[in-house]
């Protein structure tokens, strides 16, 4: 019962790092139309930007500080420098531009600082463990990034929802043009919400240091899987990828903990081991694709 | 008349381009792994072989060569692709460089079938040492089993009677672990794959602290290895439960991002740092000189690949045209390894010795690989004798 426990929460744990990408890309997706493969590089400079920071100051709230301005900077001169001339091409001209960007940035890294992954070292006051129940022992660390992405996923459920910007940035995922008609700036709206996905994803970037490895390519790595929370969400939907995140990080969590262990009822040991891998790793595409069937926008698609 | 003149005057340009060709320089292809979380391990391998040219001054075995560098990006299709250009338009002879086995594994058959020689410095298949070798394809680094054979032996050695075992879902994780077991007398407790492209292991790291093994052994190679180190010191698992690994999971780079909680680490491998001979000596001399970084055993294969390719080419005076000559002068692997004795087993894989390495506290309190007992000797690998040459 424990170890489900702790698998509950190493789900949910994912799943809040999944929303913080997640938010980001849904927004900038569904209010501006671009599909921007380069937010994992965004995420990626957040978690170096950290990384120098702390390595040179040995504090973690500059670190934070220094992630959150890197990647914003770099969100909003990506925007204006490059994304700002995509809104009126057609997807694949998106995706190139983007996925040059991935280059040109991993490039950079890699000159900037080589191949060789960094250390971030846990900030001392999120070190070790807590017992949470009798025999269920938790990292701080990990609590804390589910602590934080639940008030993120609470802040931005406020901003979008009570505030004047959260309403333009509502009526602009629904419909672009009338928003547009009726005079409002769009282009600065479109720089602060891509701003704000690119905070996100610099945060993202920062909290992923301690536990993963910083290095040149993370942010492809997770790329891939927020995609996917994007489209189970619906596009364009902040509560769409909130749910969606959570259901990827304790499905995916939950099938590589369990399946295996499942099919080894019916099956020879490590045949089992084998074919539970295989599957654990294509469920979460499964699972889109049958949501897809049920509800081609995804769950939570904004103009439903 | 007329036609023999035409036939006469094609042979002796024809001629003419053959010996024209033998004064350039002999290109090699290197197919290798530069970017994402691995890329070190391709960038590693791709300089410990320039460190061997760049010592005789843009040659091997005093034959000029060129060195032509492709990144696979770790897709097995990349690979393929890239072979294929070298192969057929730079019409590449020699080629080297492969991290990964995946990527081997569909880039070796086309270019061991296309009439060239491959000399693999790290990944080495199962599936491609037995019924599969073949007289073009020779590996300087180990089998990939025999790598984590020594892991196992290491583990029965070390008196350990239940263990975990990980590692991720493809060919060398699947070696690995059968690797493990065909030398692990005690009990396996827990089996699990991972993904080649995972980050976090909160999940694998429950499943161990609720197995309760005597000991861990997984294979991460990369990225992977230090997160999974990384992520398994946090859990809180260091302490509790000893870990053995093969030197994939624990190489310099590893070992430098995990820092001091490594030490305690019971690693095995067929080369390391501070092996005392004259080739490895001037070899880490060679690496402090030119780069700045932690030296790995990836750089050492590269190294060691590079000299054996520059021995056969010396036997062969630069003529790759003969691919018997090649191969035999090639077989013969007349050359000072940087990890001491070595030879070509029947399958064309090293036959070598194993030690058991420790991560103890260097002189300056930075954690080191301390070479240990040897773990086997003259060591083969499992399928050699399946191979019919």
């Amino acid at each position: 019962m424990t170890l489900f426990l702790e698998q509950m929460l190493n789900g949910l744990q994912f799943g809040v790092m999944l929303f913080l990408m997640a938010a980001g890309l849904t927004l900038i997706f569904g209010i501006m139309g671009i599909i921007n493969l380069a937010h994992g590089s965004i995420y990626m400079v957040g978690a170096y930007a950290g990384t120098l920071v702390i390595g040179q100051t040995g504090s973690f709230l500059l670190g934070i500080l220094a992630a959150l301005g890197a990647a914003a900077v770099t969100g909003v001169v990506m925007e204006m420098v490059v994304i700002r001339r995509l809104y009126r091409r057609d997807h694949l001209d998106q995706v190139l531009a983007t996925f040059a960007i991935i280059l040109i940035l991993n490039q950079l890294v890699t000159i900037l600082f080589g191949r060789q992954p960094l250390f971030v070292p846990m900030p001392p006051l999120l070190e070790g463990s807590v017992e949470l129940l009798p025999g269920l022992v938790y990292p701080v660390y990990r609590l804390s990034i589910i602590l934080v992405g639940l008030l993120v996923a609470a802040g931005l459920y406020l901003l979008i929802n009570r505030t004047r910007i959260g309403m333009l940035v509502r009526a602009g995922s629904t419909n672009r043009d009338m928003v547009r008609a009726l005079g409002v700036d769009i282009r600065m709206l479109y720089t602060l919400v891509f701003g704000l996905g690119a905070l996100l994803a610099g945060l993202a970037g920062l909290m992923a240091g301690p536990i993963l490895a910083v290095q040149v390519g993370m942010g492809e790595q997770i790329l891939i899987t927020t995609f996917v929370v994007v489209v189970i969400g619906g596009v364009g939907s902040i509560r769409g990828a909130f749910f969606a995140s959570l259901i990827i990080g304790v499905v995916d969590t939950m099938l590589r903990a369990y399946l295996p262990g499942l099919l080894r009822q019916v099956m020879v040991g490590s045949e089992a081991d084998a074919l539970g891998a295989g599957i654990s790793s294509m469920g979460i595409y499964l699972l889109m694709a049958l949501v897809l069937l049920v509800r081609p926008k995804g769950l939570f698609a904004a103009d439903s | 008349m007329r036609m023999k003149t035409v036939l006469l005057t094609a042979a002796a340009s024809a001629a003419m381009a053959v010996t024209g060709w033998a004064q350039e320089p002999v290109k090699i292809g290197m197919i290798t792994t530069l970017s994402g979380p691995a890329g070190y391990l391709g960038q590693d391998i791709r300089d410990g072989f320039q460190l061997a040219i760049d010592a005789e001054g843009d040659k091997l075995g005093g034959v000029p060569v060129t060195l032509m560098v492709e990144d696979d990006g770790l897709k097995p299709g990349n690979g393929r692709q890239i072979a294929d250009r070298f192969l057929n338009n730079e019409g590449v002879k020699l080629f080297t460089g492969i991290v990964f086995s995946n990527v081997a594994g569909a880039t070796v058959p086309d270019i061991v079938d296309g009439e060239a020689i491959y000399v693999s410095p790290n990944a080495a298949p199962s599936n491609m040492a037995g019924k599969g070798c073949h007289e073009n394809y020779f590996v300087v680094s180990w089998q990939n089993d025999s790598l984590h054979e020594s892991a196992g032996q290491n583990a029965t050695n070390l008196g350990y009677k239940s263990a975990f075992v990980l590692a991720p879902n493809y060919q060398a994780g699947k070696d690995a672990i059968s690797g493990f077991k065909r030398f692990f007398k005690g009990e396996i407790v827990g089996e699990v794959y991972t993904r080649l492209d995972q980050t976090d292991f909160a999940a694998e790291m429950a499943q161990i602290r609720d197995a309760k093994p005597e000991v861990v052994f997984q294979f991460h190679p990369g990225g992977l290895g230090i997160t999974f180190m990384r992520q398994y010191q946090q859990a809180g698992l260091l302490d509790a439960v000893p870990m053995v690994v093969a030197e994939p999971s624990m190489d310099g780079v590893i070992l430098n991002a995990v820092g001091e909680a490594a030490i305690g680490v019971n690693v095995s491998s067929h080369w390391n740092s501070d092996f005392d001979n004259e080739a490895n000596k001037a070899f880490v001399a060679a690496w402090q000189k030119a780069y700045d970084r932690p030296l790995t055993y990836y750089a050492s294969q590269g190294y060691d690949a590079a000299r054996v390719i520059a021995s056969a080419l010396k036997a062969t005076g630069g003529d790759i045209e003969d691919l018997d000559a090649f191969r035999d002068a090639l077989r013969k692997a007349d050359f000072q390894s940087v990890r001491g004795t070595f030879a070509f087993g029947p399958n064309q894989h090293p036959v070598q010795d194993w030690y058991a390495l420790k991560v103890v506290a260097g002189e300056d309190g930075k954690p080191v690989l301390k070479t240990g007992d040897r773990i086997l000797e003259n060591h083969s690998d499992a399928y050699a004798a399946e191979c019919k040459l």
